[in-house]
């Protein structure tokens, strides 16, 4: 067996037990944690099948975004995770037949063909470019609408997401300036007619004016 | 030890494998919605990873475009995914899936 074949079942080994563990842990933070090792390890695996850029763009995108959002989630929301685990047997059997029928089926396709080893020799001039080179160069020409397409949706997405966990706080105080704008003066200002006051010299302080406050 | 090279059908026989044991998992967890979407997640990296693996055996860069644009759809479906979790356990207290059935579906 050779140093490949050797660290593809090492890690397959591993990827297959954290993802085992994802779906069985009691704790959701634990199931999140090992969510990210199952990455890391699939991460390893395609590096071996020689897709550097998808590699690292996976260890970024998932381990260093998307799970942290996760974690973030599972720590803000003080789940009780024994609420969670009423009935976790109960559907094992119907699951586990699920399962296994998918793996056989799956076997039974497997087991026709798919037995390629040999991997085209590249081009040795394309090979010095590398994978990333290789990648970005089919990206921005034969899949530049879809590039762009992606890039509007991952801007829905963030629109979308800040949309919908915006909220207005209650208890803050702010200004509202199109309400400042709109203030008209009959608003503020009330204009109040009334007599002139007269201020009789010879007049006692005891006996206010009858009209001076109307 | 005579296992043989790996083939590519090691790669696949692998993401079919991950593959089964995330719907067994969105069977198990049917009340944690988060655990809901990590299994979702783990099914988009099976897929992937025999994206990748027919992409390197059948020497086709087309694979790995694939595979970067479902990673895109996949970033923006869990942020979404977890933005509307946090708006229902914002108004429900609550993300066990048995217990949101307002929609009486």
């Amino acid at each position: 067996m050779t140093t490949t074949g050797a660290l593809f079942y090492f890690f397959a080994a591993v990827l297959l037990f954290a993802s085992f563990r994802v779906i069985t842990a009691r704790s959701t933070v634990h199931a999140a944690l090992y969510l990210v090792l199952a990455f890391a390890n699939a991460a390893v695996i395609w590096m071996l099948l020689r897709a550097e850029f998808l590699a690292i763009a996976l260890v970024l995108v998932y381990v260093g975004a998307v799970m942290v959002l996760f974690l973030f989630v599972v720590m803000m929301l003080d789940l009780n995770s024994d609420d969670f685990r009423d009935g976790f047997w109960k559907h094992l059997p119907l699951a586990g037949l699920i399962g296994a029928v998918i793996a056989l089926e799956m076997a039974l396709v497997l087991m026709g063909g798919f037995r390629l080893t040999a991997v085209p020799a590249p081009d040795p001039q394309l090979a010095k470019l590398g994978n990333t080179h290789l990648l970005g160069v089919e990206i921005y020409t034969k899949y530049l609408y879809p590039v762009q397409l992606a890039a509007v949706l991952l801007l829905v997405a963030i629109i979308a997401a800040i949309a919908l966990t915006l909220r207005k706080r209650k208890d803050s105080r702010s200004q509202d300036p199109s309400q400042q704008v709109r203030a008209k003066k009959a608003d503020r200002l009330r204009v109040v007619k009334m007599d002139p006051v007269l201020d009789l010299p010879s007049a006692p302080p005891a006996a206010p004016a009858a009209g001076d406050k109307k | 030890m005579s296992l043989g090279p790996i083939t590519l059908g090691h790669y696949l026989s692998l993401g079919g494998m991950l593959f089964a044991l995330s719907v067994i998992g969105i069977y198990l967890n049917r009340r944690n919605l988060i655990v809901l979407l990590m299994a979702i997640e783990l099914m988009l990296l099976a897929v992937n990873l025999n994206f990748v693996a027919f992409s390197h055996y059948l020497g086709d860069l087309g694979g790995q475009v694939f595979v970067f644009f479902i990673l895109t759809v996949a970033a923006a479906e869990s942020a979404i995914g977890l933005a509307i979790l946090v708006v229902l356990f914002r108004n429900r207290s609550t993300i066990n899936v048995e217990e949101l059935d307002t929609l009486k579906g």
